[in-house]
C-alpha cells in the first residue's frame, strides 16, 4: 500500500506513455519530457501562489496584524485576484529603454530559474530530469541570472536600474564562491556530482534512530549554515535585499517594470527560492528520506516538500524579524568569514572521512571547525573596533 | 533526430555569431555572442560531453559575458556608437577563418560515431585530473591563484592617512 502512494505519480506517467507503445522513440522521448514539465509548472506555479499569501500572513502574525483575509476563506484566493491585477495592469515601457533587452531580461529571469528545479530529485525515481553533473547544472544554469539582471537593469536606462543590477551583481558573484565551496564536501563524500546518488548515500540510520543526514555531522552542519546564507544572498531575500532596498533605489532593477513583467520578476525570485532550498534539502538534509525509520511508510515526495516547506518558513520568519545589511556588511561578511569557514568546511570533510567517518571522525571533524571559527572571530574582532564608518567616495 | 538537432542548433549559432559582428551597440552584440556560447554548450550536450558543455556555460556565460558587459559598461561613454567597416579585423578574421578551413579539409577521415567509446562522465574527467594531469592541474591553479592576487593588488587603492 505505502509502496503504491510512493510510486503513485511515476506509475501515472507510465500509463499515459503506454499510450504512445507504437509511437517512434523520439516521440515518447519528447512526450516524456513536456509530462515532466507540465507538472513541475503546475506543481511550482501553484505553489509561488500559495507561498506569496502564506508569506503575507506570517508576516502579518510576527507583526501583531492579520494580513490578507477578505479574498475567499482565510484569504487563500488573494493570489487569484493578485494575478487578475497584474495581468490588466498597463505595461509601460520607458520612450529611452532598449525595447529588446528590456522585454528578454524578465524572460530569461524566469527561464533559469525554472530550468534549474529540473534537477532536484523530488521522490524516490522522481527527478525530472536525470543528468551526470546535475549539481554542476543548477549552477551552470544559475549563473546566467546575473546576466538577466544585468540585462534588466542596463535595458531600462535607468540610473535605479543599473545600481540595483550592479549590487545585485556585486553580491551574487561574492555569494556564490561559499555557495560552491560548501556544496563540495557533500561531493566529495557521495562521490558523485549526480543529486539521485547524493540522496542515495543520506539512506539508512545510526543505530536506528538518527538519519545518516549529512546535516548531523559537524561539516553538515557547518556547510549548510554557510549554504542557507548563501542561498538567502543568492534569492536576493532579506536580510540581505539591498539590490532592490525601496528605501534607497526605489525597487532596484526592477524599478521600470510593471504589470505583468514585474509579476514575472516577482515569479522567479520565489521559483529561484524554491530550487535553492530544494538543493538544500536534496544536500544536506537527506533529499525525500524520512527523519525516523518508523515514518517510512509515508510517500518519499510528502517529506520531501515538507523539509522545503519548514525551510521556506525560516525564509518568511528571517523577513520579518531581520533589519536589512549595508552592502558594505554583506561584503565584509562574505570574503572575510564566509569563504574561510567554507574551506575549513572541506578540510573538515576530509578529516572527517579519513578518521573512519565514526565518532572519532565526528570530533576531530568538530575540533577542526571550532578551532578555525574561534580563531577566525578573534582575528575579525581585534580588527573592528566600533568606530565612524569611512568613506572612500563620499564626504 | 540527432541531426535535425544538429542543424537548428548550428543555424541558431551561426546567426547569433553573424549578429555579433554586425549589430550596432556593442551591448547588443555582446548578448548575441552569450547567445552563440550556449549554442556551442548544447552541440557539446548534443555529443554527450555534458560536463564540457555545463562548464562552458558556467565560465563563459557567468564569467566571461558579465566580465565583458561591464567592461563596456564602466569604459566607454558612447555605446552605440561603433560604425564603419573594421578592415584589419575582418582581415583577421578571414585569415583565422581559412586557416581553419584548410586545418579541416587537411586531416584524415575520421570515423565521427565510434560505436565503443566510453561516456565521458565527470567520474572519469575527476580521475583523469586527479591522476595523470594532476600536474598541470595544480600549475594552472597556482597561475590563476597568481592572476586573482595581481588584480587585487592593481585595483585596491590603500587609504593612508
Amino acid at each position: 500500500m505505502s509502496k503504491f502512494a510512493d510510486q503513485i505519480f511515476v506509475n501515472a506517467k507510465q500509463w499515459l506513455l503506454s499510450w504512445l507503445t507504437t509511437a517512434p522513440g523520439w516521440l515518447v522521448q519528447i512526450a516524456s519530457a513536456l509530462l515532466n514539465i507540465c507538472t513541475l509548472l503546475a506543481v511550482f506555479l501553484t505553489m509561488f501562489a500559495l507561498m506569496s499569501v502564506l508569506e503575507r500572513k506570517i508576516l502579518g502574525r510576527i507583526q501583531n496584524r492579520y494580513g490578507p483575509n477578505r479574498v475567499g476563506p482565510f484569504g487563500l484566493l488573494q493570489p487569484v485576484a493578485d494575478g487578475i491585477k497584474m495581468l490588466i495592469k498597463e505595461d509601460i515601457v520607458p520612450a529611452r529603454a532598449d525595447k529588446v533587452v528590456h522585454f528578454l531580461a524578465p524572460i530569461l529571469i524566469a527561464a533559469t530559474a525554472i530550468l534549474a528545479l529540473g534537477i532536484i530529485p523530488y521522490g524516490r525515481n522522481m527527478t525530472p530530469f536525470t543528468i551526470d553533473g546535475g549539481i554542476l547544472f543548477f549552477f551552470a544554469i544559475g549563473s546566467t541570472t546575473e546576466l538577466a539582471i544585468f540585462m534588466a537593469g542596463w535595458g531600462s536606462n535607468n540610473k535605479f536600474s543599473i545600481l540595483g543590477a550592479m549590487r545585485a551583481i556585486a553580491q551574487m558573484i561574492s555569494y556564490e564562491l561559499p555557495l560552491i565551496i560548501t556544496v563540495l564536501p557533500v561531493v566529495m563524500i557521495a562521490g558523485s556530482l549526480t543529486p539521485d546518488r547524493i540522496v542515495a548515500a543520506q539512506a539508512g540510520y545510526t543505530l536506528g534512530v538518527v538519519p545518516r543526514w549529512f546535516a548531523f555531522t559537524p561539516w553538515g552542519a557547518t556547510a549548510f549554515l554557510l549554504f542557507f546564507i548563501s542561498g538567502l544572498v543568492e534569492s536576493n531575500r532579506t536580510p540581505f535585499d539591498v539590490p532592490e532596498g525601496e528605501s534607497e533605489i526605489v525597487a532596484g532593477h526592477m524599478t521600470e517594470y510593471s504589470g505583468f513583467k514585474y509579476a514575472t520578476f516577482f515569479m522567479a525570485e520565489y521559483i529561484g527560492m524554491f530550487a535553492i532550498t530544494g538543493l538544500g534539502a536534496t544536500l544536506f538534509l537527506g533529499g525525500w528520506h524520512s527523519p525516523v525509520q518508523a515514518l517510512e511508510f509515508i510517500p518519499s515526495y510528502v517529506w520531501f516538500f515538507a523539509k522545503l516547506s519548514a525551510l521556506l518558513f525560516v525564509y518568511v520568519w528571517l523577513r520579518g524579524t531581520l533589519p536589512r545589511t549595508r552592502i558594505d556588511q554583506i561584503m565584509n561578511f562574505a570574503w572575510k568569514f564566509m569563504l574561510p569557514m567554507s574551506f575549513t568546511c572541506v578540510i573538515a570533510t576530509a578529516v572527517w572521512h579519513y578518521a573512519g567517518r565514526g565518532l572519532r571522525g565526528w570530533l576531530w571533524s568538530l575540533a577542526v571547525i571550532a578551532i578555525v571559527y574561534t580563531v577566525l572571530s578573534m582575528l575579525l574582532d581585534t580588527q573592528r573596533k566600533f568606530a565612524p564608518r569611512v568613506y572612500r567616495f563620499a564626504e | 533526430m540527432n541531426s535535425a538537432a544538429f542543424v537548428l542548433i548550428a543555424i541558431l549559432i551561426l546567426a547569433a555569431a553573424l549578429a555579433a559582428a554586425t549589430l550596432q551597440k556593442l551591448m547588443h552584440a555582446t548578448l548575441s555572442f552569450a547567445v552563440a556560447l550556449v549554442g556551442v554548450a548544447a552541440l557539446f550536450f548534443l555529443m554527450g560531453a555534458e560536463f564540457v558543455g555545463l562548464v562552458l556555460v558556467f565560465v563563459y556565460i557567468g564569467a566571461v559575458a558579465v566580465l565583458i558587459v561591464f567592461t563596456i559598461l564602466l569604459t566607454r561613454r558612447d555605446v552605440g556608437k561603433d560604425q564603419g567597416v573594421n578592415w584589419l579585423g575582418a582581415l583577421l578574421a578571414i585569415a583565422v577563418f581559412g586557416g581553419l578551413t584548410w586545418a579541416v579539409l587537411k586531416t584524415q577521415s575520421v570515423a565521427i560515431a565510434a560505436p565503443h567509446i566510453r561516456a565521458l562522465t565527470v567520474k572519469r574527467i575527476g580521475e583523469a585530473l586527479m591522476t595523470s594531469y594532476v600536474w598541470p592541474l595544480q600549475c594552472v591553479g597556482l597561475l590563476l591563484t597568481a592572476a586573482l592576487i595581481g588584480a587585487l593588488v592593481l585595483v585596491i587603492e590603500e587609504k593612508r592617512n
